[in-house]
């Protein structure tokens, strides 16, 4: 990150309204410590990426719930790979897209236990689509933790089956073309018809407020998960800033400007 | 404890599972090991165990890749294009050592072929089947009898390794009917599934997976493989022999082509014929050793198989040039007559 | 009294703490850290509300506020 690019985070700052509630009727007390659920080893993920609040969120909620012993967590193929190095529950690498399935036959063998499958968007909507469709139609007792940047990260930044029309990629020179490419996929919305799938809610990352609710939706998931209620999944519009050649603060605005009248936040399906 | 009762080869392989504690069954339907996925359907349902028919063999093996994380003894079956969608899970499984046991019930390829028995798949299950570096075990089994033994050993030896074992069968085999003795295994003790995921208390995290990222951390890996798959070689090479001691022809076959020549050999017996039956047992690893000890002894070996010439190219290997080797292979769901075999056995000498 | 503390060898710099602090004190350090970003650094930890944005927004668990 550039030493210019902090004019620009002032320039933005004061053009933005003071939000600021009034400090002295804040809460005094509030604190904040690394998870306990976090191993020691720093993120690494690219400046500002969504992973990163994504998943220290996560580990916020394992906490706050004590369920760090009983949780398995799988870590996809995609940038989310290295969740393996990061959380310090028993974790599991299934092969592209197969997190539903793979959650399902560890589920099945421990059935106590809160198994969270947290996927990228090309991994869970495009070579995971049979997996994911049918982990919810069978109700399978799992969570999706799904982190929707609109882009395939790792592989240096593809289309995905949720890009934007008109988005860039390096596979859409000149903008996703819908006659081409197709359509941006809800995944929310296409797993709501399925009786199967409880709760299936979109949330994003673009302000404070916003990790709160994420945070609010992957709690509420899993206590579903632990009182068996069936699949649940958390949709998440995440920034991928090195793909989308953005800067961080450019790529939540993204978010906000370009992905959530598309993909409208809140509960899709509650329960 | 035993019990004598008369079963289908594919059931047999279902009750075997039972029998060593498998409870977490994943499917997806294709002929001919249909009868497999039934029996464990309904089998599952009595004992309580999970059977799943999955949206895919991806899926299933990917369940089994899951299940077997979790440190259940887990099994999924299927015939040529269904394995073949397996692979992707198979080499995963493979690369994050776990146990599980794969059937591969086989009908004619390549492609959607037929469904009648064949043995078109050993070069893809010999020689690991997807991508990377890595060998599955594999047994081959010849009658309803060993459709159970060899699955009871294919668990057993998978958690002892830490790898995934396949059952070679083929559609003859799954569908025959003959007496079997159900048996309970006395295999020595496995050490407990420390590895596995889940129960965790008070230890540190456990990993399961196939990748590994960091300098020189994959080819360290491989080496560990390397080494689980040098001792499976020296371990566990299975095989029988019939009429071997004075062979001047020794015929070498797996499964039903074994069954074949074992008829071939007792009606070539009888007509003054000196042959003998070397049957592999375990494909991988293959009794390459064995093999040569006949090499240097016989006048020549006859390869017969149920495809165009897939394991005679082990047999080659093994034996370079000590002696010549002919083959006879039926493909597409051709099966050899002893006629056959005997003619080719004339010619051989 | 507010401990602030900055794990400035985590930080990337990327700037979202700084724009969500409600009172403007957080800003990048021209020092670079041991992977070549500018930290983040707080003017006035006393004037801090507690208000936990920037730790909410961090991607990096930089910020830990005692
Ligand atoms: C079978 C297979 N195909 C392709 C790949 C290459 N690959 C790795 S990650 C990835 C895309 C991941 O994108 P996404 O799921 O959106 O995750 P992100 O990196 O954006 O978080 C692909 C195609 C692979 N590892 N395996
Ligand atoms: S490539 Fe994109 S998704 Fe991957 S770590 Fe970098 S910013 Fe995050
Ligand atoms: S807690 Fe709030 S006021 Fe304090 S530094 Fe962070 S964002 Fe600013
Ligand atoms: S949000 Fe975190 S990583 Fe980014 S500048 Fe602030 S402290 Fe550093
Ligand atoms: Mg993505």
């Amino acid at each position: 990150m550039g030493w210019r690019y902090m004019a620009e985070i002032k320039k933005k700052l004061s053009a933005k309204k003071e939000t600021s509630m009034p400090p002295s009727t804040q809460t005094h007390k509030r604190t904040f410590q690394r998870p306990k659920s976090l191993t020691d080893i720093p993120f690494r993920y690219c400046p500002g990426c969504g992973h990163g609040i994504v998943a220290r969120v996560l580990a916020e909620v394992v906490d706050e719930l004590g369920i760090r012993e009983k949780t398995i967590g799988l870590a996809p193929v995609g940038c989310a790979i290295w969740l393996e190095d990061h959380f310090e529950w028993d974790m599991v690498g299934p092969a592209h897209g197969r997190g539903p399935a793979v959650a399902t036959g560890i589920k099945r063998v421990l059935p106590d236990h809160v198994v969270l499958s947290y996927q990228g968007d090309g991994d869970l909507a495009a070579i995971g689509t049979a997996e994911m469709i049918h982990a919810a139609n069978r109700g399978e007792n799992i969570t999706v933790i799904f982190v929707n940047n609109a882009v395939y990260g790792m592989t240096q930044g593809q289309m995905a089956p949720t890009s934007m029309i008109g988005q860039e990629t390096t596979t859409t020179p000149g903008g996703r073309d819908a006659k081409r490419d197709g359509f941006p996929l809800r995944v929310c919305e296409l797993l709501s018809s399925l009786e199967g799938a409880v709760y299936l809610t979109r949330t994003t990352i673009t302000s404070p407020k916003h990790v709160r609710a994420t945070k609010r939706a992957i709690r509420k998931a899993i206590e579903l998960q632990m009182q068996g209620a069936g699949f649940t999944l958390v949709e998440v519009l995440s920034t991928c800033p090195t793909n989308w050649r953005m800067n961080p603060l450019q790529a939540m605005e993204w978010i906000e400007k370009e992905m959530v009248s598309y993909y409208p936040l809140g509960e899709i399906k509650g329960a | 404890m035993s019990e004598k009762i008369l079963m289908k080869g594919n059931e047999a392989v279902g009750e075997a599972a039972i029998y060593v504690g498998c409870r977490h069954y994943f499917g997806y339907p294709i002929t001919p090991q249909n009868e497999l996925t039934a029996y464990m359907a309904r089998r599952m349902n009595e004992v309580g165990g999970t059977f799943i028919q999955s949206e895919s063999e991806i899926a299933a093996i990917s369940m089994v890749f899951g299940a077997a994380s979790a440190g259940a003894r887990t099994m999924t079956s299927s015939s040529g294009p269904g394995i073949s969608l397996k692979q992707e899970g198979i080499s995963y499984i493979a690369g994050a050592q776990l146990p599980c046991v794969i059937v591969n019930v086989m009908r004619g390829g390549p492609g959607l072929g037929n469904i009648s028995a064949a043995q078109s798949d050993y070069f893809q299950a010999t020689r690991g089947g997807g991508h990377g570096d890595y060998y599955t075990l594999v047994l081959a089994p010849y009658n309803v009898q060993e459709m159970f033994d060899l699955t009871l050993l294919a668990f057993h030896m998978a958690d002892q390794y830490r790898m995934p074992a396949l059952l070679l069968a083929d559609g003859i085999l799954g569908q025959m009917r003959e007496p079997l003795i159900l048996h309970r295994p006395d295999f020595p003790p496995l050490p407990p599934k420390t590895w596995a995921v889940g129960r965790m208390k008070d230890r540190p995290m456990n990993l399961i997976s196939s990748i590994r990222l960091g300098e020189g951390r994959l080819e360290a890996h491989n080496h560990d493989l390397q080494r689980i798959y040098d001792e499976v070689r020296k371990n566990e090479v299975r095989f029988e022999e019939t009429h071997t001691e004075d062979a001047e022809v020794l015929l070498v076959a797996f499964g039903t082509s074994a069954r074949v020549c074992l008829g071939a050999v007792t009606e070539g017996r009888a007509q003054g014929l000196r042959i003998g039956l070397f049957r592999p047992i375990t494909l991988w690893p293959f009794p390459s050793e064995a093999l040569v000890r006949h090499a240097e002894k016989v006048r020549s070996i006859l390869v017969v198989e149920m495809n165009m010439g897939q394991m005679v190219e082990d047999v080659r290997l093994a034996v370079e040039g000590r002696c010549p080797i002919h083959f006879h292979g039926r493909p597409g769901g051709g099966l050899p007559t002893t006629r056959e075999v005997l003619e080719k056995v004339r010619e051989g000498l | 009294m507010v401990t602030f503390t900055i794990d400035v060898e985590r930080c990337k710099g990327c700037g979202l703490c700084i724009a969500h602090c409600p009172r403007k004190l957080l800003s990048l350090s021209p020092n670079l850290n041991s992977k070549g970003f500018h930290p983040v650094r707080i003017s006035d930890p006393e004037q801090c509300t507690r208000c936990l944005n920037c730790t909410t927004m961090c991607p990096d668990v930089v910020i830990s506020i005692t």
